[in-house]
């Protein structure tokens, strides 16, 4: 969008694509961190309502400038490295704790056409970007070297793949319904998708139990209560974190929330249509998308928060237990009946009527016929 | 811009695989092994197989490398006793090296001289028109290739299964199997009475 304006302007299209992107990034990461700063307010004062306190209310009116306050604070600090640390390591882990936490924002749509990367294998993108940020975690655990951290650092890394590997699953059975790995073609699949006005999967008796699994693993991705052993105060100080001081454990600490504030943002984009109203009603499209997504996305917010306040934490063996033995063979159930009933009622119209593509060595240009509704020869 | 990619790239993933090698510290060699995965995805995307590069980084970065990283971080690695070996190995080492080069010489010095028949580029491995490269991979694996494809699949749910038959092969758990169901029909009323002790008196047990 904002290289074809600069390519407008009459400058090189190389050149446009480069600064319009880098224009682009500027517009995601800055907003992106302002919200997180708010975010780490709203999320402290819900958390303080809940148990009947008054949270932060000293900083600017009511409060609200508390989060600006703790990173000034934070980044007027020294930076220590313990002496027995592994240096570059040390140092690496919040930064790229940091960047792959904004770098999943590349592909998220923020309204029709509002999106930086438009790529056409988004959820990978976001699926393979998201496996990376065990790898802070674990690094910043074992370059601390100490005991706490780096046993943070080994419950992180099983934790997260065990959690992937269901949240890879629930994702295939909305891709298996959106018919694409665009994160703007499958909101734009969740139009009338519920009962033809409700826009949004999660009206769907096949996907909701999907919606509720994903919610749960995107609590278990991001570390948050009740799953987050990680960093749990009463056995491991403070986990990974706990050599960590100043801006380093403040890098950790914004790459954690624009983390959470992703899981939200995905789950309003897969199963609760996005930009899209949430009813498909004329005057509702009036109202510019990006408010619909912010609402949603920061209703989610508010369900993490609602989580963390009311639910004890889990016990180790039980949160590897409900991602192997209940989470795992459930997504996969899914996947299976999911795929199923779109085959019945989708993919046996006659123009999905699938050829396939001739046994013999080489493909034949003529008979060469794909499933779909295009059915495209070459 | 892309040349410039290219060359990017490249030169990064061989210098990252190079530092794989020489690294004195098994979790540095992890960590500059997932820079070279990296790398390669990044060439992947150039020329234009997307899918491919992204399945690279959720499999091998994501997932394998973890592992990797997982185990050599639990190593305890003693540096002098490692140098040790690697002399005590090194003719092994040279010899096994010395043998794959041959081999890719060879292979290559026949392709090359047009002894070996692998068939010219034509263009049949290109996308289709019009078609994504996930929908072309899509049709290929579960149109033609569909029987290797499965039996691929077979195969690695046997290994799988062999796996978990050689570690739980003592089937009696010395510790006692949990019950979670057990664990959690517990109530407070089970595991606990209220008592109200008379004064200087214990509680029986």
């Amino acid at each position: 969008m904002i290289s074809e304006t600069l390519m407008n302007w009459g400058m090189a299209d190389g050149w446009a694509i480069f600064l319009g992107s880098l224009i682009g990034v500027l517009v995601i990461a800055f907003p992106l961190m302002l919200a997180v700063a708010i975010v780490i307010y709203c999320d402290r004062k819900i958390w303080a309502s809940i148990n009947l306190r008054r949270g932060p209310n000293v900083v600017g009116p009511f409060g609200i400038l508390q989060s600006f306050a703790d990173g000034l604070k934070v980044f007027l600090q020294e930076t220590i490295i313990p002496s027995a640390a592994n240096k570059g390591i040390f140092i690496l882990a919040p930064i790229i704790t940091f960047t792959v936490a904004l770098l999943a924002w590349a592909v998220i749509p923020f309204d029709a056409g509002w999106v930086l990367a438009d790529i056409n294998v988004g959820l990978l993108y976001i699926l393979a970007i998201s496996s990376l940020s065990v790898y802070g975690v674990t690094m910043a655990g074992w370059a601390s070297n100490s005991k706490y951290p780096f046993f943070s650092a080994m419950r992180a890394a099983a934790q997260m793949i065990s959690y992937e590997v269901s949240i890879g699953f629930i994702l295939v059975c909305v891709v298996l319904y959106a018919g694409t790995f665009n994160l703007s073609d499958i909101v734009e699949a969740q139009r009338g998708h519920g009962l033809g006005f409700i826009n949004g999967y999660y009206f769907n008796l096949l996907l909701f139990p999907m919606w509720v699994m994903f919610f749960i693993s995107s609590l278990a991705e991001t570390q948050r209560v009740p799953f987050d052993l990680t960093e749990a105060e009463s056995e491991l100080v403070a986990g990974y974190q706990t050599e960590y001081s100043s801006m380093a454990f403040a890098l950790f600490w914004l790459g954690e929330y624009a983390n959470i504030l992703l899981m939200c943002a995905l789950n309003t984009l897969l199963f609760f249509g996005g930009w899209l109203p949430p009813v498909d009603w004329e005057p509702l499209y009036w109202v510019p998308g990006i408010f619909w997504f912010f609402a949603k996305t920061f209703f989610f917010f508010f369900m993490f928060s609602w989580v963390m306040a009311t639910v004890p934490r889990y016990r180790y063996d039980q949160l590897m237990r409900l991602g192997w033995k209940v989470f795992l063979p459930i997504s996969l159930l899914f996947v299976f009946l999911i795929s199923g009933w779109l085959m019945l009622t989708r993919y046996d119209q006659p123009d999905y009527d699938c050829v396939p593509v001739s046994t013999t060595g080489t493909v034949a240009t003529d008979d060469a016929v794909l499933c779909g509704p295009e059915s495209v020869v070459q | 811009m892309t040349v410039f990619a290219f060359y990017l790239f490249a030169a990064l993933m061989i210098a990252s695989g190079a530092f794989t090698i020489f690294a004195r510290n098994p979790v540095h060699s992890v960590l500059w092994l997932i820079l070279a995965f990296f790398n390669a995805a990044g060439l992947m995307i150039i020329v234009g197989a997307e899918f491919l590069a992204m399945l690279l980084v959720v499999v091998y970065v994501g997932a394998v490398a973890v592992l990797f990283l997982f185990v050599v971080m639990m190593l305890n690695i003693d540096f002098a006793e490692m140098r040790a070996g690697f002399m005590k190995n090194a003719p092994l080492g040279v010899a096994i090296a010395v043998i794959l080069l041959a081999e890719l010489v060879l292979g290559i010095g026949a392709y090359r001289a047009g002894a070996l028949e692998l068939g010219t580029p034509d263009g049949t491995a290109a996308t289709l028109v019009g078609e994504s490269n996930i929908e072309s991979i899509g049709a290929l694996l579960y149109g033609r290739y569909l029987f290797l494809f499965e039996v691929a699949g077979i195969i690695l749910l046997v290994a799988m299964i062999g796996a978990i038959v050689l570690t739980h092969r003592g089937t009696t758990n010395p510790r006692g199997q949990q019950d979670i169901a057990k664990q959690n029909a517990r109530r407070p009323e089970d595991a606990t009475r209220n008592v109200r002790p008379e004064i200087g008196q214990g509680i029986e047990l």
